[in-house]
C-alpha cells in the first residue's frame, strides 16, 4: 500500500512544481530567464488565500492567483524586455519584492506577518469509473482539480509550443531574435507573452500550494521555484520533459515526508530535495542546450 | 590625454540616487493606501536612524553585516558570478566562529580572536567554494546552487544548534556562550572618551572596523592587483580572458572563495561582537539584502559601504516606525525590493543614454 | 532591362547618426526597375546602414524613401516585406534549431484553424521554390546543418517566398568560394530574367564589373558617384571608393626563409560536440616566411588556430615550436614561448571591451614581471600603452577610454600592435583585417611584412583570397579539416585555389 500512497503523493507534490516549470519553459523558450518563478508562486499562494477568504469561493482564489501571477510577471517582463536589464538580477528583485509584499500584506489583512487564517480548499474530483479500478484508482482519482488542470496544461503546452504558429514564433524569438524580427515576428510581444504565461502558470501553482494546505505561511514556496527551474533544465526545456522531472522531485519530497519520524534527524531528510536539485543540475550538464538567445536582451538593428 | 573618470563618477552616483528617490515615492503611495501620512512616517523612519547618536550608532551596527554581504555579492559579480548564497555562507561562517569560540576557550584573546575571525571567514569560504567548483568544473550555473545551499546551511545549523551544541537547560535554540576572551568589545566606551555620547547599550562594536577593512581590501584586490585584473577580465569575457592566458576555472573558484569568506565574516559582528553565541536563524535575510546593497553600490566596494549605511539607517528606521506607528517593519522589505527594481531598470536606461552621449 | 525611365526606388537625403559617427550623410540612391544595381564602398562607408534603413531595421534621422513613385515610411521589416522588398543579410538570419521549411515560412506560416501549423504545406512550398529557382533544398534538414552556400540559397528562397520584387543582397560573396559565387551570380541572373530588381552591396570591384548595370559608390557615409557600369574601369571605381588614386603596391622582399619555426604533424581535433574538425593536418612555417592558409570559414581554421594557441586540446598529432613540443600547454605558457596571436574574433577574444585601452594593451602579458608582482604596475602598463598608440598610430582621445569606444579599425590596430610589439618568434594572424577600413588594412599588412623581413615566422589564416595571395610566400588550402593543396605563392591562382576550397581537385 505504501508505494501507491507514495505515487499518489508524488503526483500531488509535483503539481505546483510542474506548473511553475511549464511556466519556466515558456519564458525561457522566448528568451527570458525567469528566476522569479519563486516570487510568482509565493504571490499566487497568497492571492489565492486572501481571495478565497473574502469571497468564500476557492475558485475565485484560483482566478486571483492567476491574475496576480500575471501581474508579477509583468514587472519582470517590463524590467527585462522593455528596460533590457539583466534577467537574473530582475528575477532576484521580483523574488525579494514578493517576499516582502506577501509578509507586509499578510500583516495588513490578518494582523500578523507569519501566516493567514484557515480557508476552505478545493473539493477533490473523483472520476466516476476510474476510481473503482483496484490499484490505480486511488492514484488517478480523488486529487484536487488543480492536479487535473495541471495535467491538461502539460499536454496543451506541448501542443502550443510545437504545433502552432504562436509556438514557432515564440521559439524563434528565443533562438535568434534578430532573425525573427527580420521575418516580421514581433520580438517584444512574444517575449512578453512568454513571461506572462509563466506568471499565470506559476500563479496557479501557488494557488495549489496554499489552497491544498488551507493556509498561507510566510515564504511557503520554500525554493520550489528554483527546483522547478532545475526540472526545466533537466527536461530539456520541453513540457513533457519538465513535467517528468517534476514528478521525480515530487517523489523525492514524498519520500522525504514519509521518512520523517524514523531514525535520521529531520533536518537531513529535509535537505534531500535541495541536494537532489544540485545533483540534477550537475547531471544535466551537456545533455541539452538552452534556447540560443536566452538571457540576452534584444537590441534592434544597428546599435 | 583627458581622463573621463570624473564625468563617469557623477553618473554612477545619480542613477542609484534617483532609484532611491523613486522607491521612496512608491513607498509613499503604499503608505497613503493605508491611510497614513507618508511625510510623518518617513520622518519617524529617518529620525530613528539619524535623529540621535544612539540611533546612528545602531544604524552603523545594522550596516556592518550588510557591508560584508554586500561585498560578497559585489565581489562575485565582478567575476560574472551571481552569489545568492550569502545567507548560507554567513550561517556556516558564524557557526564555525561560535564553535571555535566556545571550544578553544583556553586560549588568550590575542590568539583566540584572530582564530575565531579566521574560522568565520573559512566557514563562509568553504560554503562558497562548492558552487564555485561546480561552476568551474561542470559549468553548472551558480544561482540555483547557491540558493539550494542556503537551505542546506539553514537546516544544517538548525540541526547543530538544536541537537548537538544546544545551551543546556534552555528553550531558546542557541549555543553556549563563547569564551569571554573571544568577545569583541563595543565602541561605546571609547566613543564616550572621544566625546561622542553613545550609551553602553548601543551594540555598535569594532567588527565595523573589520568590515571597513574588508571593503578596503576588496578595493585593493580588485583594482590594484593582478588577481583583481584577472577576476574582472573573467567577469567581462571568458573568451578574452582565456585568450589572455588567464586560468578561468581557478579564478571562478577563487572569486567564490573570497566572496564566501566576506559573507562568513558576518559572524564576527554577530557572534563575537553582539550575542556572543550562535542563535538559530539570527539572520533576517542579510544575504538577500546584501544583493540590494551591492546593486545600489554599483558593485564597487566603496559604493557598497555607502549603500550599506543607507540600508542600516532604513532598518533602524523600520524598527522605529514599527514601534511608534501602525505601519509594520515589513514595509522596509518592500522598499528594499522596489529600490533594486528601480536601480536595475533605471540603470539600463541611464547607461544607454550615457553611452550614446560619450561615444 | 526594364523601362529606362521607371524608377522603382528613390531614396533621398538619408542621414543616420550613431552618436558622433555619421553613418549616412545625405545619401541618395535611385534604382530603376529590372536592373541590377551595385553599391560599392570600403568597410565603414555606410552601405549596410543605407540598406538597413530601406529594410526598416534602422530609422533614419533625415531623408525620404519613395517606392514606385509613392512616398513610404518603412518602420519595420514586416512592412518592407509587405512592400515587396526582400533582404539577404550578410550574417544569415537563420534559426539553426529549426528546419528549412520552418525557417522559410516563419512569419508567413501556412496555418490551419486555431493557429495550428501546416508543416505539409510548408514542405511543399520548399519543393516548389526549389524547382522554380533551380536549386535543391530539403525541407526537413535542420538549418544549422546546411553548408554556407545552401544557407544563402535558403535566404534567397525566403525572399522569393514573400513575393519580393526588389531584392537586396548584402556582401553575398563574402563567405563563398569563387565557384559558389559563380553559382550565386547564375541565380541572380535568373532572378533578373524574371523581372526582379536587384541591389547588391559589395567591396569587390570585379563583381561590380561583372554583374551590375549601374553602380553607386559610397565613401565616408556620402555618395561619391553614380554611374553606368559599361564604360567604367576598375581603377576609376577604386579611386572613387578611396578618394584618391589608389596605389596598390606593397613592397615585399624576396623570400629568405630560415629554419622551420612551427611544425604541425597529423594534427586532429574535435569541436565542442565531439565532431571531428581537424582530420590530420600537417604543414611547416619557416622563419622569415608568411604561410597563408586559405579556406571558406568553417573548415577547421578556427579549431586549428585554437589548438596552436592552447585554447583547445588536440586529439592526436604533434605541434613543435623549433623542435620543442607545444602540445597541451596553456595559452600563457605558449605566449611566454614567444608565440603571439591576432584572434579572428576581436570582440570575443582579442579585447575586453569594457576595460580601458591601457588595460587592454597588456592583455596576455599582465603576469609578466614588468607589469605586475602581485600588485599591478600601472605606470608601466600605461607607458606601454602609450608606446603602442604612438608607434601604431591608434586614433584615440586618451588611454582611459573603454575599448568599445574605439572604431573597429583602431581596435584591430591595438590588437595587432600588442601582439607585434612582443616581437614573437611566431605570429598567428587569423582574419587580421576583417571589417577594417582600407587605411588600417594597408597598415596592418605592412606590419606583417615588416615582421617577416625581420626573420619572424607568420601563419596567416584568412577567408580573403586576395589578402592571402598578396601577403603569403606559401599558400595552402584547408577543406574539411585537411590541407588539400599547398603551393609556393607564384604558382597559386584564384581558380585552382577556389576549386580546392570547395573540395574539388584539379590534377594536383
Amino acid at each position: 500500500m505504501i508505494i501507491w500512497n507514495l505515487i499518489a503523493a508524488s503526483i500531488r507534490l509535483a503539481t505546483p512544481l510542474s506548473l511553475a516549470a511549464l511556466g519556466g519553459v515558456f519564458s525561457e523558450r522566448s528568451g527570458v530567464v525567469n528566476i522569479a518563478l519563486e516570487g510568482m508562486l509565493l504571490n499566487g499562494a497568497f492571492a489565492a488565500v486572501v481571495a478565497t477568504h473574502y469571497s468564500g469561493n476557492p475558485w475565485i482564489g484560483v482566478l486571483a492567483a492567476l491574475l496576480v501571477g500575471v501581474a508579477t510577471a509583468l514587472i519582470h517582463a517590463l524590467v527585462t524586455v522593455t528596460f533590457k536589464a539583466d534577467h537574473i538580477v530582475s528575477g532576484v528583485a521580483v523574488n525579494l519584492l514578493a517576499l516582502g509584499a506577501t509578509q507586509f500584506l499578510c500583516w495588513v489583512v490578518y494582523g500578523n506577518s507569519g501566516n493567514s487564517e484557515r480557508v476552505i480548499g478545493l473539493e477533490p474530483w473523483h472520476i466516476p469509473l476510474i476510481d473503482r479500478i483496484p490499484v490505480l484508482g486511488p492514484i488517478l482519482s480523488g486529487h484536487s482539480p488543480l492536479v487535473y488542470i495541471a495535467l491538461a496544461v502539460i499536454v496543451l503546452a506541448h501542443f502550443l509550443l510545437f504545433k502552432t504558429v504562436f509556438g514557432l514564433r515564440l521559439r524563434s524569438v528565443g533562438e535568434h531574435p534578430l532573425a525573427a524580427d527580420t521575418m516580421g515576428v514581433r520580438v517584444t510581444l512574444m517575449r512578453y507573452a512568454g513571461v506572462l504565461i509563466s506568471g499565470a502558470l506559476a500563479g496557479l501553482g501557488g494557488a495549489f500550494l496554499s489552497l491544498n494546505t488551507h493556509y498561507f505561511v510566510k515564504n511557503m514556496s520554500a525554493g520550489r521555484g528554483f527546483i522547478a527551474l532545475a526540472a526545466m533544465i533537466f527536461g530539456k526545456w520541453t513540457p513533457f520533459g519538465a513535467a517528468g522531472a517534476c514528478l521525480l522531485f515530487g517523489f523525492l519530497e514524498a519520500l522525504q515526508m514519509s521518512l520523517q519520524g524514523g531514525g535520521i534527524p529531520t533536518q537531513f531528510i529535509q535537505m534531500i530535495p535541495y541536494l537532489a536539485t544540485m545533483l540534477v543540475l550537475v547531471s544535466a550538464v551537456g545533455r541539452a542546450t538552452p534556447p540560443a538567445s536566452v538571457g540576452r536582451p534584444y537590441l534592434k538593428g544597428g546599435e | 590625454m583627458k581622463r573621463r573618470g570624473g564625468h563617469f563618477l557623477i553618473l554612477q552616483i545619480l542613477s542609484p540616487a534617483a532609484a532611491f528617490v523613486m522607491a521612496l515615492g512608491v513607498g509613499a503611495v503604499i503608505i497613503l493606501a493605508l491611510r497614513e501620512n507618508p511625510v510623518h512616517i518617513y520622518a519617524v523612519m529617518f529620525r530613528g536612524g539619524l535623529g540621535s547618536l544612539d540611533g546612528f550608532g545602531y544604524a552603523l551596527f545594522s550596516a556592518t553585516p550588510l557591508i560584508l554581504t554586500g561585498l560578497a555579492v559585489a565581489f562575485a559579480f565582478r567575476a560574472g558570478l551571481f552569489n545568492i548564497g550569502g545567507e548560507g555562507q554567513l550561517y556556516i561562517g558564524a557557526f564555525l566562529c561560535a564553535w571555535a569560540g566556545f571550544t578553544l576557550n583556553g586560549l588568550p584573546a590575542v590568539a583566540l580572536i584572530p582564530l575565531c575571525v579566521l574560522a568565520a571567514a573559512l566557514g563562509g569560504a568553504l560554503w562558497g567554494m562548492v558552487p564555485g567548483l561546480l561552476k568551474a568544473r561542470f559549468g553548472v550555473h551558480e544561482v540555483i546552487n547557491t540558493i539550494m545551499l542556503n537551505f542546506v546551511a539553514m537546516l544544517a545549523t538548525n540541526f547543530l544548534v538544536n541537537r548537538v551544541f544546544k545551551e543546556p537547560d534552555q528553550m531558546i535554540p542557541q549555543t553556549r556562550e563563547i569564551a569571554a576572551t573571544a568577545w569583541i568589545p563595543r565602541m561605546a566606551p571609547l566613543a564616550r572618551r572621544l566625546g561622542v555620547g553613545l550609551p553602553d547599550s548601543n551594540p555598535l562594536n569594532y567588527a565595523l572596523l573589520l568590515a571597513l577593512a574588508a571593503a578596503v581590501g576588496a578595493y585593493l584586490i580588485l583594482f590594484r592587483t593582478r588577481l583583481g585584473y584577472e577576476i574582472r577580465a573573467v567577469g567581462q569575457s571568458r573568451g578574452a580572458a582565456r585568450y589572455g592566458g588567464i586560468r578561468v576555472g581557478l579564478i571562478l573558484v577563487l572569486s567564490m572563495v573570497i566572496s564566501g569568506a566576506m559573507a562568513g565574516l558576518v559572524g564576527v559582528n554577530e557572534v563575537m561582537g553582539y550575542r556572543h553565541r550562535f542563535l538559530d536563524g539570527f539572520s533576517t535575510g542579510l544575504g538577500f539584502t546584501g544583493i540590494a546593497v551591492a546593486l545600489l553600490g554599483r558593485n564597487h566596494p566603496f559604493g557598497v559601504v555607502l549603500a550599506a549605511v543607507l540600508f542600516g539607517i532604513l532598518n533602524t528606521g523600520a524598527l522605529e516606525v514599527d514601534i511608534f506607528t501602525d505601519i509594520p517593519r515589513e514595509l522596509v522589505m518592500v522598499l528594499q525590493a522596489v529600490i533594486i527594481i528601480c536601480v536595475v531598470a533605471g540603470d539600463m536606461v541611464f547607461r544607454r543614454w550615457a553611452a550614446r552621449r560619450m561615444k | 532591362m526594364g523601362d529606362e525611365n521607371e524608377l522603382l526606388l528613390n531614396m533621398t537625403g538619408i542621414t543616420k547618426r550613431f552618436g558622433p559617427v555619421v553613418a549616412n550623410d545625405r545619401a541618395d540612391l535611385s534604382v530603376r526597375a529590372g536592373e541590377v544595381h551595385a553599391i560599392v564602398g570600403e568597410n565603414g562607408a555606410g552601405k549596410s546602414t543605407l540598406m538597413k534603413v530601406l529594410y526598416g531595421l534602422i530609422h533614419p534621422d533625415e531623408g525620404a524613401v519613395e517606392l514606385r513613385g509613392r512616398p513610404v515610411r518603412i518602420t519595420n521589416p514586416g512592412m518592407a516585406t509587405r512592400l515587396g522588398i526582400g533582404m539577404v543579410h550578410q550574417h544569415f538570419m537563420l534559426i539553426d534549431r529549426l528546419t528549412v521549411a520552418e525557417n522559410l515560412v516563419l512569419g508567413m506560416e501556412p496555418r490551419g484553424r486555431l493557429g495550428v501549423l501546416r508543416p505539409g504545406r510548408a514542405g511543399q512550398a520548399v519543393r516548389e521554390l526549389s524547382a522554380d529557382l533551380g536549386f535543391e533544398l530539403n525541407p526537413d534538414d535542420r538549418a544549422g546543418d546546411l553548408s554556407v552556400g545552401a544557407r544563402q540559397r535558403l535566404e534567397i528562397m525566403k525572399v522569393i517566398y514573400r513575393g519580393a520584387d526588389l531584392i537586396v543582397l548584402d556582401e553575398p560573396t563574402a563567405v563563398l568560394t569563387p565557384q559558389e559565387s559563380a553559382e550565386l551570380f547564375r541565380i541572380m541572373r535568373r532572378l533578373r530574367e524574371r523581372g526582379k530588381t536587384i541591389i547588391f552591396i559589395t567591396h569587390k570591384l570585379s563583381e561590380v564589373m561583372e554583374l551590375s548595370d549601374r553602380v553607386t559608390v559610397m565613401r565616408g557615409g556620402k555618395v561619391a558617384g553614380v554611374m553606368e557600369t559599361a564604360g567604367l574601369t576598375p581603377s576609376r571605381l577604386a579611386e572613387l571608393m578611396v578618394g584618391r588614386p589608389v596605389l596598390e603596391q606593397l613592397e615585399k622582399n624576396p623570400l629568405e626563409a630560415g629554419p622551420a619555426v612551427l611544425t604541425v604533424r597529423n594534427l586532429t581535433a574535435a569541436d565542442e560536440s565531439g565532431a571531428p574538425r581537424l582530420r590530420g593536418i600537417s604543414f611547416q612555417v619557416r622563419a622569415g616566411e608568411i604561410f597563408g592558409i586559405a579556406g571558406v570559414e568553417g573548415n577547421g581554421q578556427r579549431e586549428l588556430v585554437e589548438v596552436l594557441n592552447g585554447l583547445r586540446p588536440a586529439a592526436s598529432g604533434e605541434v613543435l615550436l623549433e623542435d620543442r613540443g607545444l602540445g597541451g600547454q596553456s595559452p600563457r605558457r605558449i605566449r611566454d614561448r614567444s608565440v603571439a596571436h591576432i584572434p579572428e574574433d576581436r570582440h570575443g577574444r582579442g579585447l575586453l571591451l569594457d576595460f580601458t585601452l591601457w588595460e587592454n594593451a597588456v592583455l596576455g602579458l599582465q603576469h609578466r614581471e614588468r607589469f605586475s608582482r602581485g600588485w599591478l604596475k600601472i605606470g608601466a602598463m600605461r607607458r606601454h600603452a602609450g608606446r603602442l598608440v604612438e608607434s601604431f598610430d591608434i586614433r584615440t582621445p586618451g588611454l582611459d577610454i573603454r575599448a568599445r569606444q574605439l572604431s573597429g579599425g583602431n581596435q584591430q590596430k591595438l590588437i595587432v600592435a600588442r601582439e607585434v610589439e612582443q616581437d614573437p618568434r611566431l605570429l598567428i594572424a587569423a582574419q587580421p583585417t576583417r571589417g577594417v577600413d582600407v587605411g588600417s588594412v594597408e597598415f596592418i599588412h605592412r606590419q606583417l611584412l615588416d615582421l617577416r623581413a625581420r626573420g619572424k615566422a607568420i601563419l596567416l589564416v584568412s577567408a580573403d583570397l586576395e589578402e592571402i595571395l598578396t601577403l603569403s610566400d606559401t599558400v595552402a588550402v584547408i577543406f574539411r579539416g585537411r590541407i588539400v593543396g599547398q603551393f609556393p605563392a607564384e604558382e597559386a591562382d584564384e581558380r585552382t585555389l577556389g576549386l580546392l576550397m570547395m573540395g574539388r581537385e584539379e590534377g594536383r
